[in-house]
């Protein structure tokens, strides 16, 4: 499943010879004869840093145009620059819209023009209704009045459009996150857009909302609409994109076209793209397992018996029902399932019930029945939950790494209910090193941190903690391939340790490629577990879309 | 930039860190910023009062006279702090100085309590007070600006009621010394207050010492260290703003009893803010309370903790008020709350929470102080006195978004 490990180690990005000279030449000139977007030679410098140098992007008319990178390659710089976030003056270089310079002061000067940008976090008001968030800021009005009757009309259309079925008035809040994106895109379309830019639209949507969306892009091409996709997720990009832009360190490293018609096969592999990304094979994208030889290698660390837990507000809603699962020390076992199948309310709530209304079950670590009522007695109880999301549940952003780091076993660090400062430094220096975080010093604002050394400094903090248990929740979401890679060998590091990893994942490869059993979940339920030998996606998949009610566990 | 990944390495090793001495330097600054921008600005109000009054701002009775006009504020400012650092307001304070003066009144006036106990009931109804608007904010999860404002409104209603509407005077003797009094003169005559020379020298030795011990940890540690000539130029700073301020206390009465008071407070809560954990684990739920909580930091019981501090310094504050006043009066405490938010922001707070100090709770409430004293003493109306003074705490909250903003890019 997994290949050797390359010499031990992955090489260092920026292999000498691994350039394929600095931005290979612009996608051919399509059907459409002039592009629609051409930037040229765009550098632009923060102070002490070159974010951008020399960039070329090429969008043709009506095309999907992915903008491939490693976190930190310069892609948001770039659709900052050409959204007129970063204003004109503050970047060399020039960008053409339909072979006419343009010169954007702002956002709004680029949406005269037709260019919007729909950013990762959605920007729309949550009290206030569809309609009245897809022209917020651009009101439909007649005679300096707000006309009611055409603002509902209109969006009913743009609802249509979109293929989202919801009443105007409909407050966001209600909907999910895959709604609102087709709101914001709606909110787009309300804007007369040519060009649309959309920073990794499905990172937090599911499979079925993904693939709606992604259909609706490839339906606004059909109209005429050009959209530059940003995307980690690389099979999204083989699946839609016409051409792929590859950017690394701030430069262009190469554009590929993915298919010849909007219908025809990828003509390029998922791996090609991450060589260009990170500069060098990645034909094993994870790391060899290690196997646990200590005396309690395969005994029991974890075991949760008839977990049950209600939605906190509704609480006639079961969201997690009568799960049992064990992990044995040295084991990594995954837990699939869809979004809302309960997989992080599992977690959580097992997890000094972080989540919901505990309604019944029993948590053993080693064998003993363990109290993990609240979040510092499954602390020493030995378990660890690495949450999901790193900004609202994992970090305090605007404190330093060393602070974050120590944040869950001060007690340990202190005596007498002092800290010992200087050891908490160089605890956190230790962590720097072994954890690869790059980061300037250990006193650097972790707000200020990349995604992937986001997430190591989240995983440090657990590890200290000394935990025999540790829940890792979409351990690698939203980070690039090569901090994902070293995220994984130190997952197994932590198994050939002798710790039990619970690993939850969406990402089926990650799962089959990193662990020794899998669970699946589906509505609040178990629904198989697969030995690593068995389990396929398709296995994974058709168990995940299983009817809870008819759970096999 | 780095360009090497190689992966982790099986047993972390310690690694030396090789600092370059400017970006050390920087650095610290840089987080630092808008403290050190504090004390520059603190040191550029006392320079232009001081040449505006004709030496009079810095003359040692007026420097004595500073200390004591703004204890009450400073002890309320450091509290406040804490409070805004946890992610919270309190609103209750002004009313609770003025219930917990009127109480402390009635115990030692109407029934001639000895002045101890009296005292330390007082300060023990300050922390019930704490702990009754801390129940409502952390176990019953009211909002803290709701909470204290309703506090805001009973205490003050209450000390309406126990005072009956009238003031009452005196306080006796001892009681008025905790913030009228100096710490009593010894030994032969000198031009000097010996004991503040004394106490002056002790400080002296003791925060070189700590200079001097904490970069000789670092450097065991092999953590960043600054160079050798900065760090002399530090302690040389920190020897000479001491000596000066010992010599001017010393030419007058000596160390104001508040100022002892003061310092404790500010050494203690510094200390335990900085290095304690319960200290840390305010700062955790302040910037970001869920993540904290999923660290394992008991929310509820350190909120309630915090307001419980809150209540025994507004308690402190309320008896050095009644103390300097001699008297305790129904309109105690009027807008302290508001002095107290203001040195707190001035002094580095930010409105979410998670992020000061309380010796910039200190920094702030001076810059305020000094530049009530100093428009005082020449002459600048009351009126004129707020306007700038809210344009004080709106620039310094201003710089600091801009600085921040720009540090963003």
């Amino acid at each position: 499943m997994t290949g050797p490990r390359a010499g031990g180690a992955p090489e260092p990005h920026d292999g000498p010879g691994a350039h394929d000279g600095p931005g290979a030449d612009g996608a051919p000139a399509g059907a459409g004869g002039r592009p629609l977007l051409e930037m040229r030679g765009i550098t632009k410098t923060f102070p002490g840093v070159k974010a951008l140098s020399d960039v070329r992007l090429t969008v043709r008319r009506g095309e999907i145009h992915a903008v491939c990178g490693e976190n930190g390659a310069g892609k948001s710089t770039l659709m900052k620059v050409l959204s007129g976030v970063h204003p004109h003056g503050s970047y060399e270089g020039e960008i053409l819209f339909d072979g006419e310079p343009v010169a954007f002061r702002d956002i709004r000067a680029s949406e005269q023009r037709g260019i919007v940008i729909i950013h990762q976090e959605l920007a729309l008001v949550p009290y206030l209704s569809i309609a009245e968030n897809i022209f917020l800021g651009n009101e439909q009005t007649r005679r300096g009045v707000i006309d009611w009757n055409g603002t509902q009309r209109s969006a009913a259309r743009l609802l249509a459009r979109v293929g989202l079925r919801e009443k105007p008035a409909t407050p966001v809040a209600d909907l999910g996150v895959g709604k609102q994106q087709l709101v914001e895109i709606a909110k787009a379309l309300s804007k007369e857009v040519r060009l649309l830019i959309l920073d990794e639209p499905t990172a937090a949507l599911n499979d079925e909302d993904s693939r709606a969306l992604l259909g609706l892009i490839g339906e606004l091409r059909e109209t005429g609409i050009a959209c530059i996709l940003i995307s980690h997720k690389l099979n999204e990009v083989r699946r839609i994109a016409d051409t792929v832009t590859i950017l690394r360190d701030g430069r262009t490293i190469e554009t590929l076209p993915v298919r010849t018609a909007p219908d025809a096969e990828p003509e390029v592999s998922e791996d090609r793209i991450i060589r260009g990304m990170v500069g060098r094979d990645l034909d094993h994208r994870f790391p060899d397992r290690t196997a646990y030889e200590g005396e309690d290698a395969g005994t029991v660390a974890l075991r949760v018996t008839g977990w049950t837990v209600r939605h906190p507000v509704d609480h006639q809603r079961t969201v997690v029902d009568d799960v049992s699962l064990t992990v044995r020390r040295g084991e990594i076992v995954g837990v699939a399932g869809l979004m809302g199948a309960g997989r992080t309310e599992l977690a959580m709530s097992v997890f000094g019930r972080s989540y919901g209304q505990y309604v019944a079950g029993a948590v053993e670590v080693d064998g003993r029945p363990a109290d993990t009522r609240t979040v510092p007695a499954a602390v020493a109880a030995g378990i660890a939950y690495v949450t999901e999301d790193r900004k609202r549940y994992g970090l305090n952003l605007i404190d330093t790494v060393h602070r974050n780091v120590s944040l869950a076993s001060l007690p340990h660090l202190a005596r007498h209910g002092i800290v010992d400062e200087h050891e908490e430094r160089r605890v956190a220096e230790r962590y720097r090193s072994s954890m690869n975080i790059k980061t300037p010093t250990v006193f650097e604002e972790v707000g200020r941190l990349s995604g992937g050394n986001q997430q190591k400094v989240v995983l440090s903090k657990w590890i200290h903690a000394g935990p025999e248990v540790l829940i890792l929740d979409e351990p690698t979401r939203g980070i690039d391939v090569g901090a994902k890679y070293e995220i994984y060998t130190v997952v197994d590091r932590l198994a050939a340790q002798g710790k039990a990893v619970l690993f939850i994942s969406s990402e089926l490869p990650e799962l089959l490629g990193m662990c020794d059993r899998i669970y699946t979940m589906a509505a609040g339920r178990l629904t198989g577990e697969v030995s690593r030998a068995e389990a396929t996606q398709e296995v994974l998949m058709r168990q995940m879309t299983m009817d809870g009610s008819r759970g096999s566990s | 930039m780095s360009t090497t990944t190689t992966p982790p390495s099986d047993p972390p090793v310690p690694q030396a860190v090789i600092p370059s001495t400017g970006t050390a330097l920087l650095h610290s600054l840089r987080t630092n910023m808008r403290q050190y921008g504090m004390l520059v600005a603190l040191a550029f109000i006392v320079v232009l009062f001081e040449i505006w009054t004709d030496g009079t701002l810095l003359l040692p009775n007026n420097v004595s006279n500073l200390v004591q006009q703004n204890s009450y504020i400073l002890i309320l400012a450091m509290g406040m702090m804490i409070v805004i650092i946890a992610g919270h307001i309190d609103l209750s304070v002004g009313s609770l100085v003025a219930f917990v003066g009127s109480v402390a009144g009635v115990l030692m006036i109407k029934n001639d309590m000895p002045w101890v106990p009296a005292l330390l009931l007082s300060l023990l109804i300050g922390a019930v007070a704490g702990a009754w608007q801390g129940f409502f904010i952390a176990y019953v999860g009211i909002p803290s600006f709701i909470v204290t404002l309703a506090g805001m409104l009973l205490f003050r209603g209450l000390t309406q009621i126990i005072l009956e509407g009238q003031s009452i005077a005196p306080f006796p003797g001892g009681f008025q010394d905790i913030a009228q009094g100096f710490i009593p003169e010894m030994g032969p005559y000198t031009q000097y207050h010996n004991p503040t020379l004394v106490i002056g020298l002790v400080v002296v030795v003791w925060l070189l010492v700590q200079q001097w011990r904490d970069r000789r940890r670092q450097l065991r540690y092999e953590l960043e260290v600054v160079p050798v000539g900065l760090w002399a130029l530090k302690c040389g700073a920190i020897t000479a703003a001491v000596v000066a301020f010992t010599l001017t206390l010393a030419s007058f009465h000596g160390v104001p009893v508040v100022l002892l008071i003061m310092c404790a407070l500010l050494i203690g809560l510094g200390y335990v803010m900085r290095n304690a954990v319960v200290g840390r684990h305010v700062y955790a739920l302040g910037g970001n309370k869920a993540a904290a909580m999923l660290s394992g930091v008991k929310d509820k019981r350190v909120t309630f903790l915090v307001f419980v501090t809150m209540g025994v310094l507004a308690a402190l504050a309320g008896c050095v008020y009644a103390a300097r006043l001699n008297a305790a009066t129904p309109n105690a405490g009027l807008n302290f709350e508001l002095e107290a938010i203001a040195a707190a922001f001035i002094g580095g707070a930010s409105m979410s929470g998670g992020v000061g100090s309380v010796l910039g709770a200190v920094i702030g409430g001076l810059v305020l102080g000094v530049l009530n004293n100093g428009m005082s003493l020449v002459g600048v109306g009351t009126d004129y006195q707020q306007v700038i003074k809210g344009l004080v705490l709106l620039t310094a909250v201003g710089f600091d978004v801009w600085n921040k903003r720009r540090a963003g890019r």
